[in-house]
């Protein structure tokens, strides 16, 4: 692996070594204008996000004389202990982490299992099965007929309503049976000359192979249950069981409110601001630190999904 | 293995099927199939028989088929949608921010694939991807966080620094007209980087050979762009552009939901919260319902026009 990363590396400096030497001085300067746009369209994105880390690192003091900018003035990292010392959030932090995990296991599970039939062209039914799948990507039946079915089928305020109705996403099945149609049909052919039978074609050719695909569709199933919180928000009363961005959305909104802000320890000016800085902050770390690495897949995976249909 | 024989092999149980000699070679793959397909139609078809509300009263002790028809022909909620102010003041919303987005939005993944192409250091250039792709797993919930930061009058970011160089702080987030242009900008900055990955994948299969012949013949850096580039991802454009303009209804409900507030309802309500608001919150079922049925059937005579449109303009569309 990094091998084949010190290679790459050489390669990309030999490449922009090329470069240098063919292009003539006043397109080096051409692309400098464009390094600059990009340097400004980077600083764009990631100010909003300096903000708030020093925000939440600053001392109370600064923040309410509105002294803090880009960088945080006098250390102070009372916010970040307060909210790791308060069981509510933590709590729904961990219910989150658990949730996504399951959410993400299962959907996995469930993608797979719906796009490895359908690339067997001797299967019976195959072009039913494609309408009933295609009919449920342009026609949703909308929000209160799903709400009605969920009260029907006493799913409301249950756990569960937050894993089963979002555990398969045809568009995310789209990009895995796409990827699976670049398998070789060789290889599962060969497979059923020597008599696997098709479940341990699955189990053992086609999940092996699909490392990428399983990598950027986990991605994206765990970034929509982390992030999600419309469906417990319409069927969840129980605030036991709210995800972390539900918890968060009350939290930004309510703030102000005397209430609130005695019974969740807000009272001081400024500990606010600061402690709404590092609960955002808290809640986005996980899917910051886990992105970057999986950069190379999710980029194949979106062109997958948009090359086919 | 030679494409005749392979064509035989599938013909030749299409001739007389055996089914029992078939299902037992093949029972694998329908035993797989059932999970999803038993999710498919409890969850997205049993749903669609609820639709029938919309035409009926809804009442919570009776089931479905007991209800009566709702009057005008089961047309009064349909009726009453349209003379409900609040649903046409969120109708129009819907349009105007999904218009805006379009406008502002989708052009501008399109420049940056283009300006990402241009640059000359491959490291540098995958750094500057994956800070722009940053703003997309970030949820609605955080970015208000942020914007919250950012954009309040007295101790925003922003306002902070209109308020040193001599300016008056701008209520971003407080004033309708305000609020739209944050709105858009916010959605922007979430998802013009992860668009343009599309746009990225289309230029990178241009093939450099079109360059070449190019520079040959003395095109500049501006006439490559406009000349082999954006006719090499047109079908692309109009693609995603089909797929826009039939989404130009639809609204999803994270982002208008968190964003907006009570001061901003004006241009903050779309049907999604308004759907929310009154029927999940204000029990008018049947009201809302019908809101949703209406939003669905036109969201679809969109999608099939903007595919014609597609076609006619000699592109492929969406299928």
């Amino acid at each position: 692996m990094s091998e084949t990363k010190r290679i790459n590396k050489r390669k990309n400096k030999q490449a922009d070594e090329v470069t240098r030497i063919i292009k003539s001085k006043s397109t080096r300067r051409g692309d400098m204008v464009f390094v600059i746009i990009c340097v400004f369209i980077s600083a764009i994105c990631l100010i909003p996000m300096i903000n708030l880390l020093a925000r939440s690192l600053s001392e109370t003091d600064f923040l309410v004389k509105h002294e803090v900018y880009l960088w945080p003035k006098g250390w102070n990292i009372e916010a970040y202990s307060t909210v790791l010392s308060d069981p509510k959030y933590l709590k729904s932090f961990g219910w989150t982490a658990l949730l996504t995990l399951i959410c993400t296991l299962l959907s996995l599970t469930m993608t797979m299992l719906c796009a490895y039939p359908l690339i067997y062209e001797k299967l019976k039914g195959r072009g039913i099965f494609n309408i009933i799948i295609t009919i449920t990507m342009f026609f949703n039946a909308g929000t209160i007929p799903n709400y009605l079915l969920m009260k029907d089928l006493n799913l409301l305020d249950n756990p569960l309503v937050l894993i089963v109705p979002s555990c398969l996403s045809i568009y995310n099945m789209i990009i895995m049976r796409s990827f699976f149609y670049g398998i070789p049909d060789s290889l599962r052919e060969s497979a059923e000359i020597d008599g696997a039978s098709f479940f341990r074609i699955l189990i053992s050719i086609y999940m092996p192979l699909s490392k990428p695909v399983m990598a950027t569709l986990a991605l994206f199933y765990a970034v929509g249950r982390w992030n999600g919180y419309s469906d417990a928000l319409m069927y969840m009363k129980d605030k036991r069981f709210y995800p972390l961005q539900l918890l968060l959305y009350n939290i930004l909104n309510n703030i102000n409110s005397v209430e609130v802000a005695t019974q969740e320890g807000f009272s001081t000016p400024g500990l606010a601001d600061s402690l709404k800085a590092a609960i955002v902050m808290f809640s986005t770390i996980p899917i910051l630190c886990i992105y970057p690495f999986l950069q190379k897949y999710f980029i194949h995976g979106v062109t997958l999904g948009a090359v086919k249909e | 293995m030679s494409a005749k024989t392979k064509e035989q092999k599938y013909k030749a149980p299409k001739q007389h099927v055996n089914w029992k000699v078939y299902l037992k070679r093949y029972w694998q793959l329908y035993a797989l199939l059932f999970l999803p397909m038993a999710y498919l139609l409890l969850f997205r078809y049993v749903p669609m028989r609820y639709v029938i509300i919309a035409f009926k009263k809804y009442s919570i002790v009776q089931k479905i088929g007991e209800m009566p028809w709702a009057k005008n022909h089961g047309m009064q909620y349909f009726i009453q949608a349209f003379h409900n102010k609040d649903f046409i003041n969120a109708l129009r919303n819907t349009v105007m921010l999904n218009l805006l987005d379009l406008v502002v939005g989708f052009p501008i993944p399109i420049i940056f694939a283009l300006i990402l192409n241009e640059l000359p250091f491959k490291r540098f250039k995958k750094t500057v991807q994956t800070i722009a792709y940053m703003p997309h797993f970030l949820s609605w919930v955080i970015i208000y966080g942020l914007a919250i930061q950012l954009f309040t009058p007295t101790n925003g970011l922003v306002n902070m620094f209109i308020e040193k160089l001599g300016g008056e702080a701008v209520p971003f987030l407080n004033e309708p007209t305000h609020w739209v242009a944050t709105y858009i900008f916010l959605g922007v900055w979430q998802s013009f980087g992860w668009n343009s990955i599309v746009y990225l994948a289309a230029i990178a299969g241009i093939s450099p050979e079109l360059y070449e012949a190019a520079s040959v013949d003395g095109a500049g850096r501006f006439s490559k762009i406009w000349h082999i580039t954006l006719p090499g991802i047109r079908g692309t454009i109009v693609t995603l552009l089909v797929m826009a303009l039939g989404n130009i209804i639809g609204s999803g409900f994270d982002r208008p939901f968190a964003l907006a507030n009570n001061l901003v309802m004006k241009y903050g309500e779309v049907i999604s919260t308004f759907v929310y608001k009154n029927g999940i919150k204000g029990l008018q079922f049947s009201l809302t319902t019908a809101v949703g049925l209406f939003q669905s059937v036109v969201g679809v005579f969109f999608l099939l026009f903007a595919n014609w449109l597609a076609r006619k303009l000699g592109e492929r569309g969406i299928w």
